[in-house]
């Protein structure tokens, strides 16, 4: 089973979001401090509009040659003593690793955070299976105990405060004395960390996403803050990377590149606390590391996205940038968007994976404002792309009728100057003289969806055109 | 001001954009006003829509028609000046998106397309305006439009015209730069979300203390005032051009005229 999908229901998920106060609370807070702390580092660092055009350079170019790339990881890592796996779809991923993690009688598996996991839907899978999956990145965990999906691709629990984590803590870990004192943030976390520490100790399989995956060393790459990816794939005896295609990178050098830009963009630090760098199963002479260690490369969609207008959507390096800076973002939070991926990279991404007539509510629920392009890594043009999503909804006739009728209207009007002119003349001088009293109209047939929260403007009377043209006349004569 | 003596002034099309036309002409006549002042001539060709709802609403077929219309209604004007940086940035940056791969079409339209100026940055960047002679006793404070300022650069420009009013004091907002909320149809289509989002806008603009709010896009504009009307809030909102043109006595947006006058 998957994420349940409820992006048809965008527009309630998006009222209820509005009307809950503690994540009204959470969110006022993601744009203060991402963006505050990714203007800092970008100021500190002049090249880094250069580093974004280089970003954006090594990606197209590694796009353009993934065939080539693919293979050359897949040899370095078989050369290594790994193995690499390519899955079609997220079922033969799912697959996949459930395979390997029976293979190794494994009945418990550690995780460290990774967006794919939760596009394919692999947890409810390995519990189906008689697994346990345990999540090990603090925010994964707590929204794991809650049965939630992340709100946001790096900052998964970012919806939730201090004193729900208590409550959760309190219902979950009932082996713990119920008198304990967890006021203290240090206090939860170190409640976190004494739970996870015997599950690291237990865990059969470890399974890890992938920032990176190099071509030229066949090296599996993560970054993280809290050290619980390096526990989870150098612990148990099987690592898995689980990845999707667009991960690859040609070159060490490319990735020292992308590292640059990539912290900086997401939380604003220079580099992530922990960037860890796996190459194969534990050799000989290693003092640790993983007996076995696969790599699965998650398709699920991509190739066909390679071949098409969304290309550039595959240069994304999951920063959580756009979602920091967008005003829908910052109203609704991540599970108004009602899959897996939220916010403007997801509103291009997710119509991908699950289709545009369950995902057409996401591009469309953008005011193109434009920061998430000016602020993306890898230059983006997230607005002209969800754009090419509104383009396929409405060629395929899925745009909602109301909208299709009012700009059929519209259109009909438009194209005809001697409609447009007489008709918006006397529509502006009928309505200035409803209006004209107030000013403006608390409702007003046919735009209910402008007055249901403010008030629309009387227009002042007759159009622009025919008093310049009166104007006009009237200076000539 | 240049002096159109020696040579013939440039002659400007002035695009006045739906919402300006229908709405708010004063805006136009402000514009024209300006445009003069910076040793112009200015014409309204007949003109319609430049074809954004259409565009940001997936149907290309209209889009292409209109920009085919507005291109030969104004390609013979020296500039073509629009009083809104989304309008603007539609014919400026993304007509050229409509006509790849026509090589019929694309010098024409990029030609055309050269010719295209937001109002204030035309004013300031072509034609060198650094004042104008304008009054308004108020305390004012500037939000940027999304598109004039992340596609059309236009952020300096306005302030520095403003800061040439007399008795005009700019006060500026938290987050000046963050979307009201308006986005097109988004606010109709989503109207929860753009008045929540519109929520915040108007509580920066409070909190500027400011009893006048300006910005070059009537959309915006609207989609502000009209949340600021429903809060109870007495602050005038107007477009940047009629302050600029000296028009700060008229009306501002969503306000009666009074009896008589």
């Amino acid at each position: 089973m998957s994420v349940q999908i409820t992006s048809p229901r965008f527009k309630d998920n998006a009222r209820h979001a509005l009307d809950d106060a503690p994540l009204q609370a959470a969110l006022s807070k993601v744009g203060p401090g991402f963006i505050g702390r990714r203007t800092a580092a970008r100021d500190l660092l002049p090249e880094f509009d250069a580093l974004r055009d280089s970003a954006r350079d090594i990606k197209n170019h590694t796009l353009a040659h993934l065939d080539l790339y693919l293979e050359r990881f897949e040899a370095k890592v078989k050369e290594a003593g790994g193995h690499v796996h390519f899955a079609v779809d997220a079922a033969e991923a799912r697959e996949i690793v459930t395979r390997i993690c029976r293979d190794r009688g494994a009945k418990t598996v550690t995780k460290g955070k990774s967006m794919v996991s939760e596009e394919i839907g692999l947890n409810d899978h390995l519990v189906a299976c008689g697994i346990e999956p345990v999540e090990t990145d603090l925010g994964e965990y707590l929204i794991q105990i809650r049965g939630e999906a992340p709100s946001h691709i790096i900052a998964p629990a970012i919806h939730l405060n201090k004193d729900q984590v208590e409550a959760d803590f309190r219902r979950v870990h009932t082996h713990l004395p119920p008198e304990r004192n967890l006021t203290e943030p240090t206090a939860l976390l170190a409640e976190a960390r004494g739970e996870l520490r015997a599950k690291f100790l237990a865990a059969d399989v470890g399974i890890t996403g992938a920032n990176f995956l190099v071509a030229e060393t066949g090296t599996s790459i993560i970054v993280t803050n809290e050290g619980n990816g390096d526990l989870t794939q150098t612990l148990p005896g099987t690592h898995i990377v689980l990845a999707s295609l667009e991960k690859l990178v040609p070159t060490l050098e490319d990735v020292s590149q992308l590292l640059r830009v990539l912290a900086r963009s997401a939380t604003g630090q220079e580099m992530s606390v922990y960037t860890t760098f796996s190459t194969g199963p534990r050799r000989p002479q290693d003092l640790d590391g993983p007996g076995e260690y696969h790599v699965v490369i998650l398709d699920n969609g991509r190739s066909a996205m390679l071949a098409g207008q969304l290309r550039e959507m595959l240069r994304c390096i999951r920063c959580g940038a756009c979602m920091n800076h967008c005003p829908v973002y910052h109203a609704v939070g991540g599970h108004a968007y009602g899959w897996v991926y939220p916010g403007p990279m997801g509103a291009v991404l997710t119509p991908s994976l699950i289709g545009i007539e369950k995902g057409a509510n996401l591009p469309n629920a953008s005011t193109f404002c434009g920061r998430c392009e000016e602020v993306c890594p890898v230059r983006i043009p997230l607005p002209k792309l969800m754009r090419h999503w509104r383009e396929k909804e409405f060629e395929r006739h899925l745009t909602p009728a109301p909208v299709r009728y009012g700009l059929g209207i519209w259109s009909f009007v438009a194209r005809r100057g001697w409609l447009y002119r007489p008709a918006t003349d006397l529509a502006m001088r009928l309505l200035a003289m409803a209006g004209r009293a107030k000013g403006r109209f608390a409702s007003l047939p046919l735009a209910g969806g402008w007055t249901k929260v403010r008030d629309f403007p009387a227009p002042q009377g007759g159009t622009f055109q025919a008093q310049w043209k009166a104007r006009k006349s009237g200076r000539a004569s | 001001m240049p002096s159109p003596s020696a040579q013939r002034p440039p002659l400007v099309g002035l695009f006045a954009t739906c919402l300006v036309d229908t709405i708010r002409p004063s805006v136009g006549f402000a514009a024209a006003t300006l445009i003069e002042a910076a040793g112009c001539e200015v014409e309204v060709p007949r003109q319609t829509c430049c074809g954004q709802p259409a565009f940001n609403s997936g149907d290309r077929v209209t889009t292409r028609a209109l920009a085919e219309q507005t291109i030969a209604a104004f390609e013979t004007f020296d500039y073509v000046v629009v009083p809104s940086g989304s309008c603007a940035g539609m014919i400026k940056t993304h007509y050229p998106e409509l006509f790849v791969g026509e090589p019929d079409w694309m010098p024409r339209v990029e030609r055309f397309c050269a010719k295209v100026f937001e109002l204030v940055s035309f004013l300031v960047d072509v034609r060198g305006m650094t004042q104008v002679a304008a009054r308004y006793d108020g305390r004012v404070t500037y939000h940027d439009s999304c598109s004039g300022l992340r596609e059309l650069g236009i952020k300096a420009q306005p302030r520095l015209l403003l800061g040439s009013v007399e008795g005009l004091e700019l006060s500026e907002m938290p987050d000046a730069d963050v979307c009201c909320g308006f986005g097109g149809t988004f606010c109709v289509k989503y109207p929860d979300v753009s008045g929540a989002i519109v929520e915040k806008k108007a509580a920066n603009i409070l909190a500027s203390g400011a009893d006048t709010l300006l910005a070059g896009d009537l959309g915006c504009l609207m989609n502000m005032a009209g949340k600021l009307q429903r809060m109870g809030k007495d602050v005038a909102v107007r477009h940047v051009a009629e302050i600029l043109a000296g028009q700060g006595d008229d009306p501002a947006i969503g306000v009666a005229r009074k009896a008589g006058s």
